[in-house]
């Protein structure tokens, strides 16, 4: 039974993680990309795997990322080197679900869908999915540990440069 | 009655003398698309289907498609892998809907038609009528409907699949030397890695055409030159098989180290700019040379990659005329550590719908697919390295193999 205590507890927790995935998710959609890695501890790994591969227990991921350096190196890709027809993201996030707070890192997991504008002003719904998540206190601050994006949405319109 | 309606697409006419221009009709055509379905496709062309290890134990089935139609591949009891089409024979009911699975019997949804791993009709639901009413006559005969089957060739653990007798044999079709390169790469049991999917606003041909355009690779992949991938130190070439039809691109380094890990340094000429982390740049020259990339053609969808350690085999599938999707099957070898899967996870991020030097592939023909309707009766040009279709020492700034691939559209569309 989770008394009052618990309760507080549990929900101050939420009220972090909320935020954490909230400035997260700003940080993308305004195109502020070289701070995307700072939502990541030092040996962070970020992947976007599809369902699909991860039901079967397939390890290829469409983007991995492991540890602070492959973080950067995705963005300066996408602005000095990646061609594409410019457009940007707007995320929805909910039901955020603690799976595990016991230790000092903390499983979460999420639902989310991404829409894609394009410069033309065309919007498609992009990507959805779940995100599971290992959150991770640093000086203070949550950070990922680990972000996995699982896409229901397994056909990739055209192409994904953008970080989901 | 208008013949064009019986026979769609045999009013074309190719309207130059030779491959080196190319009419944008051939991407936004209907009836040239729907002739492609049946002389090409359906035609004398094997079309990748999956892989031996996709379905290794009897029953193991994969659903996929040759063109537009549905195709199941399955091992049978006695271990044999079979292609059918995946319709049934009455009503034409897909027989398998869910992707992969396994299965003692096809059973038709709809009206419980039962075939077994071969294709054969077993059973009719009801087929002698209910209390000697209704059921099948006399003049039915099991034997005449079973699944239309597929005739395969496994390559090298690639399931290979033509509806056509007239097809040669997939060695000859492609030839000795483009053979040899298959040998090269796929030398060891593979296993899958994953799958991708990949949606391309573009008609399935320049997709193709992009696989075999070596001219683009580090024009359009700016990531090559930003990144300084792509060196002076290295050479590569073009081969084509003698019909023209598959090709093979490649480039390798001259020098390496005395180790078989080549560790590049990864740095940028002109500007500055660097990768903070050259893991997916690693090389573990695993296949005994110091080929870097490998991309081949198999006419008319297939291709197989080899970039560094990414291994894969892509299919391509056309969506109608202006869509076409890309189904990427990463691949490693059976015996790799974990320290291999990991390299090869961190090379795959050069490739596939979000790769460094691949993700442009996706929109380029779709800027094609937009342009060309602004008319459709103009053409493009194919003029590097001539009009000739001859393969390339050296060099790999050639549209050759692009003008292969138009002549094997031709000679299967006979336009």
């Amino acid at each position: 039974m989770t008394t009052k205590t618990d309760f507080d507890r549990d929900l101050s927790l939420r009220l972090r993680i909320d935020a954490l995935l909230a400035n997260y998710i700003h940080c993308i959609d305004e195109d502020r990309l070289e701070e995307w890695h700072n939502y990541f501890t030092d040996d962070g790994r970020y992947k976007v795997v599809t369902r699909e591969n991860y039901d079967l227990g397939l390890p290829v991921a469409l983007i991995y990322c492991d540890g602070r350096g492959m973080f950067k190196d995705r963005i300066s890709a996408l602005r000095n080197a990646n061609i594409y027809e410019p457009h940007v993201y707007c995320h929805m996030v909910s039901a955020l679900k603690i799976l595990d707070s016991s230790g000092p890192n903390i499983k979460t997991q999420s639902n989310f869908t991404v829409t894609r504008t394009m410069s033309e002003g065309n919007m498609m719904t992009f990507l959805c999915g779940k995100t599971i998540d290992t959150v991770t206190e640093i000086d203070g601050d949550l950070k990922f540990k680990e972000r996995t994006v699982i896409l229901d949405s397994r056909r990739i319109d055209t192409l994904l440069v953008i970080p989901a | 009655m208008d013949t064009a309606q019986i026979d769609p697409g045999t009013n074309f006419v190719w309207p130059s003398e030779d491959v080196s221009q190319v009419p944008f009709r051939v991407y936004t055509d209907q009836d040239l698309y729907d002739r492609e379905q049946r002389v090409l496709f359906q035609g004398p062309t094997w079309n990748f289907l999956c892989l031996d290890c996709e379905i290794p134990e009897p029953g193991d089935y994969k659903m996929t498609y040759i063109g537009d139609a549905p195709i199941v591949v399955v091992r049978d009891e006695n271990g044999d892998i079979n292609a059918m089409v995946n319709r049934c024979a009455h009503k034409g009911s897909l027989v398998c809907y869910k992707p992969r699975g396994n299965i003692k019997e096809f059973a038709c949804i709809y009206h419980n038609w039962t075939y077994d791993l071969r294709g054969k009709l077993t059973g009719v639901a009801f087929g002698r009528g209910v209390r000697g009413q209704g059921g099948l006559t006399e003049e039915f005969k099991h034997e005449e409907h079973g699944l239309e089957r597929i005739r395969i060739e496994n390559v090298r653990g690639f399931i290979m699949g033509t509806f056509s007798d007239e097809t040669p044999p997939f060695a000859s079709y492609i030839g000795a030397e483009l053979m040899a390169s298959i040998d090269r790469v796929f030398i060891k049991p593979l296993k899958i890695l994953g799958y991708h999917s990949q949606i391309f606003p573009n008609n399935w041909k320049l997709y193709v055409e992009n696989n075999k355009d070596s001219y683009h690779a580090s024009l359009l992949h700016v990531f090559h030159n930003t990144f300084g991938v792509v060196r002076p130190t290295m050479t590569g070439g073009i081969k084509l098989s003698e019909s023209g039809w598959h090709h093979l691109s490649y480039t390798q380094r001259e020098e390496i180290g005395d180790d078989n890990i080549a560790k590049e340094k990864v740095r940028s000429k002109q500007n500055g700019y660097r990768l903070e982390d050259t893991r997916m740049m690693e090389h573990v020259l695993e296949l005994g040379d110091k080929v870097t990339n490998s991309i081949q053609t198999v006419f008319p969808t297939m291709v197989l990659q080899q970039i560094l350690n990414a291994l894969a085999v892509r299919q391509l599938i056309p969506k109608g005329v202006n869509e076409s999707e890309l189904i990427w099957t990463i691949l490693g070898f059976e015996e790799d550590d974990s320290d291999m899967d990991e390299l090869r996870m961190q090379v795959n991020n050069l490739v596939g719908p979000a790769g460094f030097i691949s993700m442009e592939d996706g929109c380029v023909g779709g800027f094609i697919q937009t342009a060309a309707k602004a008319n459709v009766d103009a053409q493009t040009i194919l003029p590097m390295g001539g009009r000739k279709i001859e393969p390339s020492q050296g060099s790999r700034v050639t549209e050759s193999a692009v003008r292969g691939f138009w002549k094997g559209w031709r000679e299967c569309m006979g336009v």
